[in-house]
């Protein structure tokens, strides 16, 4: 296996230089970098088919439907689901989870009801169901973290019982880049009754997910973090939970006829995507699909394993780093959290920048983790498959001027 | 040698000044800078509208410290409000870029605060 040679000239982006350095770009946890494909794609889209979708009898609209349903077409095989219909497009990975909040919560949960969430997750796979718990008398249970930043299993069987009727969990996580026993998981959670939905946001750019053989009810993703733009994203829902839940949002193409007082609804998936869709980022997300295809979902995760070995292996012998999350390259996905001793988070990641490196710092939207790991915020580095062995060598050492700088 | 991390604002940051806590302080305030996480505490001593003595403490950015240890040092014996934050920034000769800014504030708001809070305190409100 291994990379085609030539990746790196297809991201005009990384072409950039910042502060006079050419950028290092160590921040796809947050939003990927576009190759050329993609953004052409778009291009192509306004400049020759755009119009809307659906319902269009004219040449254009039918080219924009075509696009769009292809678009759903190429996310069910990419991700391995059975049926076009239970995939949804949302406007990014949050709305998905607020979606199953609304539509499925609102109907299956009951006052004393639980939902089972871990330490570690991103506010958007928390929030959500802060409100609903609010909202419908639910209580929320956690799965702890390790000090070494996997999840405690050994709570399980106290915090998984009868009253669990769903459980939300990360694939990975944003910060400390474990690789959660999802599969585990959802054979516990179905042995009790429970539902499962995978925030996958930074495992499907990464690692190849298939749906059916994870066997979880709800998975969500966003396209700008696997190469594609922003705007768009994705709710994988199975099709026995989607046909039994409430519209989300409401107003056009979601409906099949509508008088003044009341309205009948659209069929499966199109119910549950109210207005004019994102008909440019589905196309987007698409070019993105077919550009990780040809390089290989195989070929990215072994090269991100090995960058992730490589940086590990120098970080751990460089003076003054502190590192989180999992120490083994194979237990994670691309993304290391760290501190440098005495200096903040912030200045780390701006002193970085001032070399042309592109890291972030702070609580990564997982406040919670923070505090559990016992500091206001981390530096994060994240990779992807435009990332080289050079590049890690620069942050090293990028590291090490900042650690004089502050001496 | 870096534009932002000047070798005043380093200076400030490595020995703060009036880095600490006051025994009784007649104003008391902690903000927070939801964004990236500083979290400064100011008390003060106040004689009338004069800053008599201030301490700061907090888990902050290197801006952030510098930025308080410059105003506890030309507050005193002066009003809350006599050190603007153009003053803060020419005194660390820094070049603070704008998302930075609001570190560089946070000390000032934060003594604000714990003026009213003062003022709060002794109309036993």
């Amino acid at each position: 296996m291994g990379l085609p040679p030539d990746l790196r000239a297809d991201f005009p982006i990384l072409e950039r230089v910042v502060h006079g350095h050419p950028l290092i770009y160590l921040d796809s946890a947050a939003t990927a970098q576009k190759p050329r494909q993609v953004i052409e794609a778009l291009c192509r889209f306004y400049e020759s088919s755009n119009a809307n979708v659906h319902r269009s009898i004219h040449t254009l609209g039918e080219e924009a439907t075509a696009l769009y349903e292809a678009a759903r077409d190429r996310v069910q095989g990419f991700i391995h689901a059975r049926r076009r219909e239970e995939i949804v497009f949302t406007r990014n990975t949050t709305e998905a989870i607020n979606l199953v909040a609304r539509s499925w919560g609102a109907v299956h949960l009951q006052p004393g009801d639980e939902i089972l969430l871990t330490e570690l997750e991103h506010h958007s796979n928390l929030i959500p169901w802060q409100l609903l718990a609010q909202s419908k008398g639910l209580t929320l249970r956690f799965l702890p973290v390790t000090d070494d930043g996997y999840l405690d299993l050994g709570g399980l069987p106290r915090l998984l019982t009868k009253r669990t009727k769903l459980v939300a969990l990360a694939h990975q996580s944003n910060v400390l880049g474990t690789i959660l026993p999802v599969r585990m998981i959802v054979d516990a959670a179905h042995g009790v009754g429970a539902r499962v939905l995978v925030d996958a946001a930074q495992s499907v750019p990464h690692m190849g997910v298939d749906v059916s053989a994870l066997e979880a009810d709800f998975v969500v993703f966003s396209a700008h973090k696997m190469l594609g733009p922003m705007g768009i994203g994705v709710l994988w829902a199975r099709w026995e939970e989607l046909s039994r839940m409430e519209p989300f949002l409401g107003g056009g193409e979601m409906i099949r006829e509508v008088w003044l007082d009341h309205a009948t609804w659209n069929d499966l998936p199109w119910r549950f995507e109210a207005g004019t869709p994102n008909v440019a980022g589905a196309v987007g997300l698409t070019a993105a699909i077919a550009y990780l295809e040809r390089v290989g979902m195989g070929a990215i995760r072994e090269h991100e394993q090995a960058l992730t070995a490589l940086a590990l292996d120098a970080l751990r012998r460089e003076p003054g780093v502190i590192l989180y999350g999992p120490l083994s390259a194979a237990d994670k996905g691309g993304v290391i959290a760290f501190n440098l001793e005495g200096i903040h988070p912030h200045d780390v990641t701006q002193a970085l920048d001032q070399e042309g490196i592109a890291v972030r710092g702070g609580h990564h939207c997982a406040m919670p983790l923070m505090r559990r790991l016992g500091v206001p915020g981390t530096a994060r580095a994240s990779f992807y498959l435009y990332n080289t062995e050079a590049e890690i060598e620069a942050l090293v050492a990028g590291l090490a001027h900042v650690r004089r700088l502050f001496e | 040698m870096s534009p932002l991390y000047s070798p005043a604002l380093l200076r400030h940051w490595r020995r703060p000044q009036n880095f600490g806590e006051l025994p009784d302080p007649d104003g008391v305030a902690e903000e927070l800078n939801p964004l990236c996480g500083d979290r400064i505490r100011i008390e003060v001593k106040l004689d009338g509208e004069v800053v008599e003595a201030l301490r700061f403490k907090g888990d902050a950015c290197a801006i952030a410290v510098a930025s308080a240890s410059v105003l506890s040092g030309l507050v005193r014996g002066r009003p809350a409000d006599a050190v603007p934050e153009s003053v803060i920034l020419a005194e660390l000769g820094a070049e603070i870029p704008p998302v930075r800014m609001q570190c560089l504030r946070l000390p000032i708001h934060t003594l604000r605060k714990a003026v009213a809070q003062a003022g709060a305190v002794k109309h036993g409100a």
